[in-house]
């Protein structure tokens, strides 16, 4: 692992070169770039307005800006979460003739795609932050743990990635299975919900590995806390094994890429 | 450092025919059944086949290696193994140092990306940084022949432009192995013997050379070496006029109906004997046999040459030799041997027979491809024909004022 991990490392100009190709287009295409980027966060950030606005209702109590900004902080990573999980589970099928005619390290592929989500979030986080200031949610300490949760959701991400978009060239219902994991995994994180409304039984949420770090992303920046430590340790642990997992598997299977597309 | 640039030592693959598991849908169901029944998943034994068996071979620094062969001989399963696209099945392969692979001109370009920010992509693609790229940008686009267009997206581009830029490109790319697969196919014939030039000089810088190809003009300019390959198998490694030989003889015979009057035999000669590998400038016989089924009057034998694109270069016959007419009864049969300078410049040539009457413009038995030959050229003509050029005369001078302007 460590020697084709070098080779990775070798080819990382060619990682920057094809996740800028897939930024690129994207915002060539539509000619509302940036919106793009930002349309699915606030799509998704409206909904959970939605929800916390019926969950005030029914509950007597008043909705807070706090709701909302935990909302919205839970609502972009999953959103970049949905949408690289979705990217690298078709990276390989669409750049097939790289695939099939060039030698490189093709992790690359589901790593670029990561990679340009990536941006899309950074872009939407950027706006995000911006309603964070209006909001005034503060500063404090416990923000250093925002780089390390993220870190840790971009580890995940890859990990799967590169599980599911081996897996689909082999199998080619993944990729239908997967899309209904990503429509209705949103009912099972803690994005429009707080982990604490489900009191004692709210830990059985929290064994899905995303929910420590959405949950840890708005307890550091809304409530100005440590993060469960861990939980996060959990997730950790979780998005290594996937990774490690998901890298060993992909460089198992890369030789029979070309015969099998 | 060894001088061995590639080798591969009795390489096998093994492929699959058919279809094996592809969903979770079909998987599943099969592996379950496979615990609770014991029952075994699909031994896919019968189905299996070996594209390559027993490939030995190696390129020195700075040497180029044909590999021909008919569709389905195992040429691009070699050399998607030797790019390391594949894993052989049991064998071993060498190769010391950056290796290239030419084996589809732009694969990786992107439609709505212009063709400066494609020449990057397919660049880094191809192995080469960024700093590489931007220090051979200039020469990549002037290669290309495209500077007008290098800001519009490569959608809009023509086919030749398309590949006239994935060439330039990969061209650039300084490997030291060099894999060629069909891409010459592409282009007009300008580009692609600029392509060749360009292929030839970088066998000079000491970059070795693989090409595929079924157009045994590019192997034969290119090549001095070429492996033969049939079924997956290696039937020789020789001298490429030696191998295009025996490639040309295996073309499968023309077809024959049932005609009044039908070509029975036609075969070419050299000094040697029968043969279909002649240097430019050789003289060639050849003998036409036709039989008649039916009387017939006033026929005569038409040859001809066409090169590899199917364009007729050289037509002859018996009546535009000033030949009589030849009336045969039926049963009889008619010989003539056409005596041919072969002044063509080297390259691939099929010929053709045909009966023709000339009064009633008919044609009787036309065979496109009564047999094909090979002409190599010692003289590095390029073109169709062989002039046999040389420099009777040549000197320095200052332009005096006598000197017809042209």
């Amino acid at each position: 692992m460590i020697a084709e991990l070098r080779e990775l490392y070798k080819h990382r100009e060619l990682l920057y070169m094809i996740a800028y190709r897939d930024i690129k287009v994207r915002y060539k295409q539509s000619v509302m770039g940036f919106l793009w980027a930002i349309l699915m966060p606030i799509l998704i950030v409206l909904s959970g307005v939605v929800v916390r606005y019926a969950y005030a209702i029914v509950a007597h109590v008043p909705l807070k800006g706090a709701d909302i900004a935990s909302v919205a902080i839970r609502a972009v990573p999953w959103a970049f979460i949905v949408s690289s999980i979705r990217f690298t589970g078709s990276s390989l099928f669409s750049n097939f003739s790289l695939v099939v005619k060039i030698y490189f390290p093709k992790e690359i592929f589901p790593m670029a795609a990561v990679l340009a989500c990536l941006f899309d979030f950074l872009v939407a986080f950027a706006a995000l932050s911006i309603l964070l200031l209006v909001v005034n949610v503060g500063w404090s300490v416990y923000l250093l743990w925002v780089p390390v949760l993220l870190a840790t959701m971009i580890l995940f991400c890859v990990g799967v990635g590169l599980l599911i978009s081996a897996a689909s060239l082999f199998l080619r219902d993944v990729k239908y299975i997967v899309e209904v994991f990503l429509t209705f995994g949103i009912f099972f994180t803690p994005v429009f919900f707080d982990v604490r409304m489900f009191g004692s039984r709210g830990k059985w949420l929290m064994l899905n590995p995303v929910a420590p770090l959405l949950d840890g992303l708005s307890t550091c920046i809304v409530l100005h806390q440590s993060p469960d430590f861990l939980w996060f340790l959990y997730s950790f642990v979780i998005s290594v094994v996937v990774f490690v997992g998901g890298f060993v598997m992909f460089k198992h299977l890369e030789p029979a890429f070309a015969e099998s597309i | 450092m060894s001088d061995i640039a590639l080798r591969m030592e009795h390489v096998y693959k093994k492929f699959r025919k058919g279809e094996t598991y592809n969903s979770l849908r079909d998987l599943l169901p099969a592996i379950t059944g496979k615990m609770f029944r014991g029952q075994e998943l699909d031994s896919n034994d019968k189905r299996e086949f070996w594209a390559l068996q027993d490939i030995s071979f190696e390129v020195k620094r700075g040497e180029a290696l044909g590999i021909i062969g008919h569709n389905g001989a195992g040429k691009s399963t070699a050399l998607k193994i030797l790019s390391r696209i594949m894993k052989p099945t049991k064998g071993n392969m060498i190769v010391n140092g950056r290796l290239s692979a030419l084996i589809e001109v732009g694969a990786g370009f992107h439609p709505d990306l212009t063709g400066m920010e494609n020449i990057f992509l397919n660049g880094t693609i191809l192995g080469m940084t960024k700093r590489e790229i931007e220090s051979k940008l200039d020469q990549i686009i002037a290669f290309s022949g495209i500077e007008e267009f290098i800001e519009t997206p490569v959608k809009r581009y023509s086919s030749g432009m398309y590949a006239r830029l994935g060439f330039s490109i990969a061209a650039h790319v300084d490997p030291e192995v060099l894999i060629v697969d069909e891409v010459l196919s592409v282009g007009d014939f300008i580009f692609q013997q600029r392509c060749v030039e360009r292929i030839q000089s970088v066998i000079k810088t000491g970059t070795s050379v693989l090409l595929v190809s079924h157009n045994i003009k590019t192997v034969t300019e290119v090549c001095p070496q070429t492996m033969l390959l049939e079924h997956g198998k290696i039937l020789a490694i020789d001298r490429t006029d030696a191998i295009a030989g025996r490639y040309l003889g295996a073309l499968p015979e023309a077809e024959e109906g049932n005609k009044a009057v039908y070509v029975s035999k036609v075969c070419v000669r050299g000094r040697a004997g029968q043969q279909s590998s002649f240097e430019s400038g050789d003289t060639a016989w050849v003998d036409v046999e036709i039989t008649a089924r039916e009387s017939l009057e006033r026929l005569s034998v038409v040859i001809w040459f066409a090169d590899d694109n199917q364009y007729m270069i050289f037509s002859v016959s018996t009546e535009r030799l000033g030949f009589p007419p030849i009336s045969l009864q039926a049963g009889e049969s008619y010989r003539c041997t056409f005596e041919l300078k072969l002044n063509m410049a080297h390259g691939t040539f099929n010929l053709g027979s045909d009966i023709f009457r000339y009064d009633r413009e008919m044609s009787y038995d036309r065979h496109n491809r009564s047999a094909t030959i090979f002409v190599g050229s010692t003289m590095a003509v390029r073109g169709a024909v062989n002039c046999f050029p040389t420099i009777i005369e040549s000197e320095k001078f200052t332009k005096s004022g006598n000197l017809c302007e042209v």
